[in-house]
This record gives C-alpha cells, structure tokens and sequence, in this order.
C-alpha cells in the first residue's frame, strides 16, 4: 500500500522546487497533475482514493462515510432503498458530450449526488448541499447552476458539462493552468467549483475590474481563504482572453 | 427528503390539469433547498421547465411582459431593464449568487420563502421541535423570543415576524408590477400590493394564489418619463447575503422638486414593503436632505422592533435616505 500512495502524490512532488529548472512559467498548462484515480481498468489496479475510502466506509470504519459506500455503478440495478421509491425509469444524462442512461433514478437524487455516486464523476463535490457555498458548480447548456439544487430527472436534453469536461492533466484549461500558476487554493475542495465559476463568468457581461471577479465569485466560498489567488488567476485568463 | 412522483409538462393546460397536492418546479433553487430541510414536502412536482413562458417582450402599451420562466440573470442583464427599470436590474444582481441567479425564474422569486432559522429548522412546528406558525398553525412563534437579529420590524404580527428575503420583489413593487395567473377558473391578474399577504393570524398563508394556480407572467407599467431608478442593498457582508435592510426608489425631480416618487423597502418587512408613509413625505417637496430624513422618519413611524433588531430602525432610515439622495439628486 505505502507503494501505492507514494504514486497518487507524485503530482505534489512535481510542483516542488528540485524538480523543476525554474518557476512555473506563467502560461505554463504541462504540469504533471497525475489523476487520483488511474484509467487503468479498475481491476488491474485495484486500488484508488475513492474506492479505498469506499472500503473504509462498507467496513463501517467511518461512521459518516455511508454516501460513499452506497455509490451504485452506471446501468446496474438499483440497490433496494432506491427500489423503494418511486422510480423513474431511465434517465439519460449528457455530460461532457457522453450520454449516461441512468435505470431507476430516484426523483430525489440530486445533479450532484448523481455525479458523484452513480457515473462517479467526482470532480464535482458536495459542500453544503444548500446552494450557499459554491463547490457543487457545474455548467448547465454553457451556464453555471448550483448542482446540488437541482434533481437529475429534470436535467434529460440538458448538456451538462464538469471540472472533467474542462481540461484534464496534460490538456488544462487555460484557467485550471492559472489556478495552478497563482496557488489558487489550499485544501483543494472548492477548486473545482472555483474553476467553474470563473470559467463560466468569461461569458458574462461583467465589469472588468477584480471588483466585478469579486461580486462574481462570491457564490463560491473558499474556507482555506485563497480568494487572493483566485482573483489573480480570474484577472490573468480575462487579460488574455 | 420525502419521495414524490415527478412530471414534466410541456404546456400551460397539462401544467394545469395534473394532480392536487402537486407543486410546481422551475429553478429550484428554494424548492429543493426546503424539501431538503422537509420544509416542503409535496407528493407531485410539476416540472415547468418546458413552459413557453420565458421571453421578455415589449408591450403595446410602453410596458414590459416578463414571462414566469426567464431566469433572474437573464432578467438582470435584459437591455430594456437595464436602460429602463434599472432599480429591478440593481435589486436582482445584489441578490443571491451568479449560480443561483442562472437557475431562479421571476416567478419562483415571487414565492422566496422567509430565511427565518426557526421556519427553516426541519422539525419546526412539529411536537419538540421550535414553535412556527408559518409552518404549523398554532405552535407559536420561536423567533419572538429567540434570536431575531434579522427578522421583520413592519407588518409583523403576534403570530409571526419572518422576513420577506426578495430583493427583485422590492423593486417591482417600486414598479407597481402586475402579475398574471392562470388556474383552474380560468386567467386574472393581481397588483403586486395584493400579491403578498401580510402574516397576521395566519402567517402559513404567504400569498394571493389559489390551489393550482400558476404564475404566467409579470408586467411592468410603460417606465416614468424622466424619473430615475435606484436600489442599495445593506448587509453582513458586500456580496451574497440577504438584505439587513434595502431600499428601492422611483423618483423624477423638476425644477428641485419631487414630482413622482415610488418607495419599496426590503430586509425590514413581513413583505414586499411599499411605503406610502415615505411617498406622502416626499411627494411635491424639496429634493433636499431635510425632505429625505423626513420620509425616513414616516417610513419607520410605526416599526417594531424586537430584543436582537431594534439597530433595523436606524440602519433602515439611512439606507432610504442614501438611496432617495442617488434617485433625487
């Protein structure tokens, strides 16, 4: 296992000094983010920050950990609470220009929970599930909604677009490259809300001052307190665009 | 969260025509957030997403429709609101957040419900949990003696002192907008004045619609030549957060003095607050700071404050005399 986890933060070593030649340079988009979570098929691997925690929560290890054990995978049947329920039949969702047929979709589930737990995009996460910290923001038909305020049946025809439909290690947006240039977080969990925000107000009619990025981030709470950061990355991409 | 079947509709007739006990959904965003919290717990939504009801068209007469569906931003960032209503343009943009703004629609918005805590605690009205008589008549109001730093100082009852939390309202009732239902009986429209109901003895009831009831569309009258239009926002902090108190002001000035004048204040009452108290004030007088205390005062004559929002009064009484000095200046 201490082979495993050396791999997953290899990432974090090569955003240190040693192992670059100079300071990131500014438009610099090739840092060597590696996914937590491999391509390799699951199997071959067998192991992942997800699935690991996952264990962690089936063995009853952590009490608060039942939203990750009840994950259920694309297209396989229902568990039995959701079975329950009054279902819907099959709900196809378009995300990240992929169509996802979701059988038995309870009415309840939210965008994010659906995200997350059934087509296991993780990227999205869930902070206050009340639409009051930003970190579930996603892109629905090109505009950022509050996923966790909205259920998933409703979303069928809507394309809907992720942190993963953005950019992806290798190939970042040019604004994930930024926040990576500018140290625009911390702990890292409301950056892909953050990037989100500020990828979707490219297009709106805001003013152009870091006053108006400001006023137009504040739907995205940042604990850490990076918001200078974020602000300097916002402004960079808006200059260049 | 209780399950509920789920229907998407395609027309205003099939919107009409489903199951009792059914609410509608467009964006969500107070809907979802409730049923989360078991605030609301309906056995049938509607989803009206689908409705062709989300246009802004100019109307014959000078005014503006709107349908129920155009969402907040969309609103907010509309041309002819810009040039024309900019109090409603201010007032949407100071509220909520980017996000939340994509999702909400102009209908929606005009059945915010209150912030309250103890409205928005899940076992609120329920044997052991908080006394709310919004959320069941007759348990009483938790928020009287408990913490109500944001609650209501106008048009609060014995039964209920919940604050309206919209700021798009505040502005349409500045603009005197009329909203248009359609129902079982059949369409009629309803003056913004009518459309919120004051708690009193039955605060559960929050306003003008009838079971089935859906909101169309809302027009704005043909804008008032000359006048100019301002909202300020008061809060906790500069963005994202509910009004302490907020003002929104129609004015046109001639020759010094006030010729037309519309008041509507947030943050401060039970509803959509339209101050006719502050327009008799203003109405004819000097555009001076005298004028403008004077309303200030009228306005907040008769408030009530409670043990944690007596400062309301104050704060209240600048915010509207900051916002007269930008409209009548």
């Amino acid at each position: 296992m201490a082979e495993n986890i050396d791999t997953r933060f290899k990432h974090l070593r090569s955003r240190t000094p040693q192992n670059t030649t100079k300071g990131l340079a500014p438009d610099q988009q090739s840092v060597d983010l590696e996914p937590l979570t491999e391509s390799e098929p699951a199997g071959k691997r067998g192991f992942s920050r997800r699935s690991f925690l996952s264990g962690l929560g089936a063995a009853g290890v952590l009490a608060g950990a039942a939203p990750l054990a009840n994950a259920t995978p694309v297209l396989e049947p229902a568990s039995q609470d959701q079975a329950d329920t009054a279902g819907t039949g099959s709900v196809t969702l378009r995300i990240n220009g992929k169509d996802y047929t979701l059988h038995n979709l309870d009415p309840r589930a939210t965008l994010l929970d659906t995200l997350r737990e059934r087509i296991h995009l993780t990227g999205t996460k869930k902070g206050c599930d009340h639409g009051q910290c930003g970190a579930c923001t996603v892109h629905v038909n090109g505009r950022r909604v509050n996923s966790c305020l909205s259920f998933s049946v409703m979303h069928e025809g809507d394309e809907i677009t992720t942190i993963e439909g953005v950019g992806q290690p290798g190939n970042l947006h040019a604004m994930q490259a930024a926040f990576v240039e500018h140290d625009g977080y911390q702990c890292g969990y409301c950056t892909s809300g953050q990037i989100m925000s500020a990828v979707a107000l490219l297009k709106e009619p805001i003013g152009p001052s870091d006053e108006d990025i400001k006023h137009a981030m504040s739907g995205n709470i940042c604990r850490c307190g990076a918001y200078t950061n974020i602000v300097a990355a916002v402004r960079q991409v808006r200059s260049r665009a | 969260m209780e399950t509920f079947s789920y229907v998407k509709v395609p027309t205003i007739d099939k919107a009409l025509g489903s199951a009792s006990q059914a609410k509608f959904i467009a964006g969500g965003t107070t809907l979802v957030d409730l049923m989360k919290l078991s605030v609301e717990k309906p056995k049938t939504l509607i989803d009206i997403n689908l409705l062709p009801l989300d246009k802004i068209e100019k109307l014959p007469d000078g005014g503006l429709r709107i349908g129920a569906m155009v969402r907040n931003s969309d609103l907010a960032w509309n041309a002819d609101v810009k040039e024309s209503y900019a109090v409603l343009s201010e007032a949407i943009l100071s509220g909520a957040s980017p996000q939340l703004r994509n999702m909400a629609t102009t209908g929606g918005n005009l059945l915010q419900r209150t912030r309250c805590a103890y409205f928005r605690e899940p076992s609120a009205g329920m044997p052991g949990g908080y006394g709310c008589n919004k959320r069941t008549p007759g348990t009483g109001c938790a928020a009287l003696e408990g913490f109500n730093r944001t609650h209501a100082i106008l048009g609060t009852s014995e039964h209920c002192i919940a604050t309206h939390p919209s700021d798009m309202c505040v502005a349409m009732a500045a603009l005197e907008a009329v909203i248009h239902v359609e129902g079982p009986k059949g369409k009629r429209t309803i003056a913004f004045a009518d459309f919120h109901k004051l708690p009193g003895a039955t605060p559960n009831i929050e306003n003008a619609l009838e079971p089935g009831e859906l909101i169309t569309y809302v027009d704005l009258p043909k804008p008032v030549e000359g006048a100019k239009s301002t909202y300020l926002k008061l809060r906790d902090r500069a963005s994202y957060e509910f009004a302490l108190s907020s003002a929104a002001v129609v004015a046109r000035v001639e020759s010094g003095h006030i010729r037309y004048i519309r008041v509507a204040l947030g943050g401060v009452g039970t509803k959509p607050w339209r101050s006719h108290e502050a327009e008799a004030a203003l109405m004819g007088k000097p555009a001076n700071a005298t004028t403008f205390k004077a309303a200030a005062e009228a306005a907040f004559a008769k408030a009530k404050p409670h043990k944690d929002n007596a400062f309301k009064v104050e704060l209240a009484k600048r915010c509207l005399v900051r916002s007269l000095k930008t409209a009548a200046a």
